[in-house]
């Protein structure tokens, strides 16, 4: 049974990635938030409808509705009773071009990487690592130098 | 309808000659759930929904359905829908004859709505049943189940017949009618991996006892899977129920049934559990078995 493409009142259209370890409800939400970021949605927009999201996905209703709470809460979006849920607030959008450059930068930093001797999951731990920092240091603590002692975890 | 109980029991027990398929088995499932009942094969699945749908006598206590009503009484049949296994339907007669039976043995029906249902997934009305693919066979059942726009709807391993295609598109249509009627829905099935999209609600059947019930959300937020040096796993077995126990000589995995688990040693680690792992882990240790949190009927004990 497929949905009718065009009875869909929403610019976007969810996907699962089962393999993620993310739980589903949360998925949603993130693939809301990218959505926003990537100029998907915008202020007004409607998001999938709970029936459209269940009889495309094969999910539990609740679920749905819980990822919508969820954005709600954030302030990303308002339910409107017997409507729907739209898109209320914003996200900081990066432009196309910035991403793409910063795709760019990343992919060298990869290949220096590989060519270091790290593996993927090697990167991956880095990135996460440098990510936490980050996160860190935009609370107030400022300890980004130490992201070079962390490599030693990863090796 | 989410108000009252979906399926209600107390004592139950069926006894067919000198086994038992069932016993001493209490449950309060509340409505408004998508409930999974798991369990190896001969658990006493069929027998426990055979007994709420009024198919099967219990030999002891009692089993109320959709609020209330003691089930197999004329207003729970009104209530409560059923698709057997394998998604029984008279296979020489055709889909619109198969309409007519369910009309006429049905009190409630909506007739429209099969019409426009059947219609929508683009089965023909002339075709005889047995000539529809598995697929189509099941969404028949499920439309002929959901026409009397039942409280709650029963099914009996309905994606044991399916394959993977027709499986997605059942459950789709499946949770489809449960966010736009409200339905509750207990199934059956040993498709373990396939619950976790579907199923808020899980219940394990164990050689005819119950052996876990309760809401998805709890049961993944009360269990952790603790990771540390093999010789302090006694120490972190005493302090927290264990459901499995996994050791090597130098490290253990025990899975332990813990809200917060932070009384743990210092230096071990903690992770989080899906339903998959849970629901396995409790089906490969029946004796380890622990009954987080139904809601039991006051005064009865539901411990295994």
């Amino acid at each position: 049974m497929d949905v009718d493409k065009d009875g869909s009142p929403s610019p976007i259209e969810f996907r699962l990635d089962p393999g993620s370890g993310v739980p589903t409800y949360l998925q949603l939400v993130q693939q809301v938030e990218q959505a926003l970021r990537l100029g998907y949605l915008r202020q007004g927009d409607q998001l999938p409808r709970v029936k459209d999201v269940v009889a495309g996905l094969a999910i539990n209703p609740n679920t749905v509705l819980k990822a919508y709470r969820e954005l709600e809460h954030r302030g990303l979006v308002a339910g409107r009773r017997g409507i729907g849920t739209f898109v209320e607030g914003t996200l900081d959008r990066v432009g196309l071009r910035e991403q793409t450059a910063l795709h760019k930068s990343m992919l060298a930093w990869m290949r220096t990487a590989s060519e270091a001797g790290l593996d993927e999951d090697g990167m991956a731990a880095l990135f996460t690592a440098a990510l936490h920092d980050l996160r860190q240091g935009r609370d107030g603590r400022t300890d980004e130098g130490d992201g070079g002692g962390r490599t030693g975890v990863v090796a | 309808m989410s108000a009252g109980v979906a399926i209600e029991t107390a004592g139950l027990g069926k006894r067919y000659g000198r086994t038992w398929a069932l016993r001493d088995c209490s449950l309060a499932i509340p409505g408004g759930h998508v409930v999974g009942l798991v369990g190896p094969n001969g658990a006493g699945k069929t027998t426990l929904l055979s007994l709420a749908v009024g198919l099967a006598t219990p030999t002891t206590g009692q089993v109320r359905v959709a609020g209330g009503m003691p089930a197999g009484s004329a207003a729970a049949l009104d209530a409560v829908a059923f698709v057997a296994q394998e998604a029984a339907l008279y296979r020489n007669l055709s889909v619109a004859d198969m309409v007519r039976v369910g009309r006429s043995l049905n009190r409630r029906w909506d007739t429209g709505r099969v019409q426009a249902r059947l219609a929508e997934l683009g089965i023909p009305l002339k075709k005889k049943v047995g000539a529809l693919s598995g697929g189509q066979r099941s969404q028949v059942a499920l439309t002929l189940a959901l026409a009397k726009r039942p409280e709650l709807l029963i099914l009996d391993e309905p994606l044991a017949a399916l394959d993977p295609v027709a499986r997605h598109d059942f459950m789709a249509a499946l949770m489809a009618a449960v966010s736009e009627d409200g339905v509750s829905v207990v199934f059956s099935s040993h498709v373990v991996a396939e619950l976790e999209r579907v199923c808020d609600y899980v219940v394990v059947v164990h050689d005819g006892r119950i052996q876990v019930s309760g809401e998805v959300e709890e049961l993944v937020a009360g269990h952790h899977v603790l990771t540390g040096p093999a010789e302090q796993a006694d120490v972190v077995a005493q302090r927290f129920p264990v459901v499995r126990d996994r050791r090597a000589f130098a490290q253990a995995h025990l899975l332990v049934r813990a809200a917060d688990p932070s009384a743990a040693p210092p230096g071990w680690q903690r992770q989080s559990v899906g339903l998959e792992e849970l629901v396995l882990a409790y089906m490969r240790e029946p004796s380890a078995s622990v009954l987080p949190g139904p809601k039991s009927a006051p005064g009865e004990q539901v411990a295994c």
